[in-house]
């Protein structure tokens, strides 16, 4: 299991246990984290799971990919750290990782 | 008045759902009428994950959202079904006969006896950009498509995006407008590369401008707009602007079905799960719209809904006549319905 926060816009804290091969998204949704929608189920297609990796974070989480970005053209105020949670996997090596949730989606 | 176009099934949605009701109301002899807002078939499927495979229709292992799309088009072409493209419902009548007449955005009048929504999401409208303080700009100065290239010529011009829409009406309204400046967060486009080229010559020659970046604010007064802040990578630009038009893609809205009386639960339309009847007799929901205890927003549960439906559909339109259960295998009257021989 690898520990993940998100942190809601209101700063509530939502620490959760993923398991290695799943999305942020899908953990995000499992938790009932405010702020993460996922109109699109994790396709790819809608920029509505939209996070800020943490600092800390960004190196190891790594780019979006052309796809990815694409979407994030479509987010509400895009940052350089800004990700698709649903594009994000879960591995051993993001253990601690903490991602932001946006003011809004879209 | 209008030319008014009949129909047994007026369907609203033409997604994987509304395509496989025109099979199993065929099979009953129904014609049908689809609606829908985008410019072809396929809903959801076509417009945000064409090329992505499903998993999870039965037979199919794997198969292309666009796959489905054209399987479904070439299972339901016996039945010829009509179709109107780039259209939105707006209202719905009961005539006193008991049918419906609907209308559309473009004041078409359709007539049924039986309606069924397939709407999934809701119609795709164009999203509005996270710009605050852009809802009084609306339909004055900031618009979300263009009709009339005229309503543009001699003003100063911002086009927001980096996908076709932007980029195509950039090269467009170029030389009728008095300024171009297209705004896009970053140097990538998704649009196509010809047309990137032919912008980034354009702005060479000083045709136009563009410039990197989020618009952050609006200037104006009585929806009249002046100026459009830009932040950039260098920090805040101020932009003459008189027209902006944002292109951000599209989200979904149940948009005007939300005021036909039907009861709504949370933007879903509540059925029953013997016929997927609305809480107006006759009006029938199918497909991710539709909610009753136990739904699950699959496309193969949205094709049990149909079949079942056609069931009660029929008894609408051909009241009194039995309704006899065949099998496509073994029915040769269904088989003559599809135009094959067993």
């Amino acid at each position: 299991m690898t520990k993940l926060t998100f942190i809601a816009h209101d700063g509530t804290h939502f620490d959760m246990d993923a398991e290695n091969g799943s999305t942020v998204m899908e953990n995000a949704i499992r938790n009932a984290v405010p702020g993460i929608e996922a109109e699109c189920g994790g396709a790819c297609a809608c920029a509505t799971c939209h996070v800020y990796v943490d600092e800390a974070w960004t190196a190891e989480v790594g780019e979006p990919e052309a796809m990815e970005e694409d979407m994030l053209d479509f987010a509400y105020d895009v940052q350089p750290n800004s990700r698709l949670s649903c594009q994000i996997k879960v591995r051993d090596a993001l253990d601690g990782l903490v991602v932001r949730v946006p003011a809004r989606q879209g | 008045m209008t030319d008014i176009t009949r129909t047994d099934v007026l369907i609203v949605g033409a997604g994987p759902v509304g395509l496989f009701a025109v099979f199993e109301l065929g099979l009953f002899d129904m014609k049908c009428h689809l609606i829908d807002i985008l410019d072809r078939p396929g809903g959801q499927c076509a417009e945000l994950y064409p090329e992505k495979p499903i998993y999870d229709i039965p037979g199919w292992p794997s198969i292309s959202a666009q796959g489905l799309v054209d399987k479904l088009l070439e299972q339901i072409a016996p039945f010829k079904p009509d179709f109107s493209y780039n259209r939105m419902v707006s209202s719905l009548e009961k005539l006193e006969d008991g049918s419906f007449r609907v209308t559309t955005d473009e004041n078409e009048v359709f007539e049924a006896k039986v309606v069924v929504i397939a709407a999934g999401g809701g119609s795709f409208q164009p999203k509005r950009p996270p710009i605050p303080g852009i809802e009084p700009y609306e339909g004055k100065s900031v618009f979300y498509s263009v009709r009339r290239m005229e309503d543009f010529r001699g003003h100063d011009l911002v086009i927001v995006g980096g996908g076709d829409s932007a980029l195509d009406w950039t090269l467009n309204l170029q030389p009728v407008a008095k300024s171009v400046t297209l705004v896009h967060r970053r140097p990538e486009f998704r649009a196509a590369p010809d047309s990137v080229n032919k912008m980034y010559a354009m702005q060479e020659m000083k045709q136009l401008e563009f410039q990197v970046g989020q618009v952050t604010g609006l200037t104006g007064a009585d929806g009249r707009l002046s100026s459009a802040t830009i932040k950039g990578p260098d920090g805040d630009v101020e932009v003459p602007c008189t027209r902006m038009l944002p292109f951000f893609g599209l989200t979904m809205k149940l948009g005007p079905i939300a005021e036909w009386g039907l009861n709504l639960q949370e933007n879903l339309i509540p059925v029953d799960t013997e016929k997927f009847q609305t809480s107006v007799p006759g009006i029938f929901a199918v497909g991710d719209i539709n909610w009753y205890p136990g739904k699950l927003k699959l496309i193969l549960s949205g094709f049990h809904e149909v079949a079942l439906m056609a069931q009660a559909a029929k008894r609408i339109i051909s009241p009194g006549e039995r309704i006899v259960f065949q099998y496509t295998t073994s029915s040769t009257s269904l088989q003559k319905k599809l135009g094959v021989s067993g």
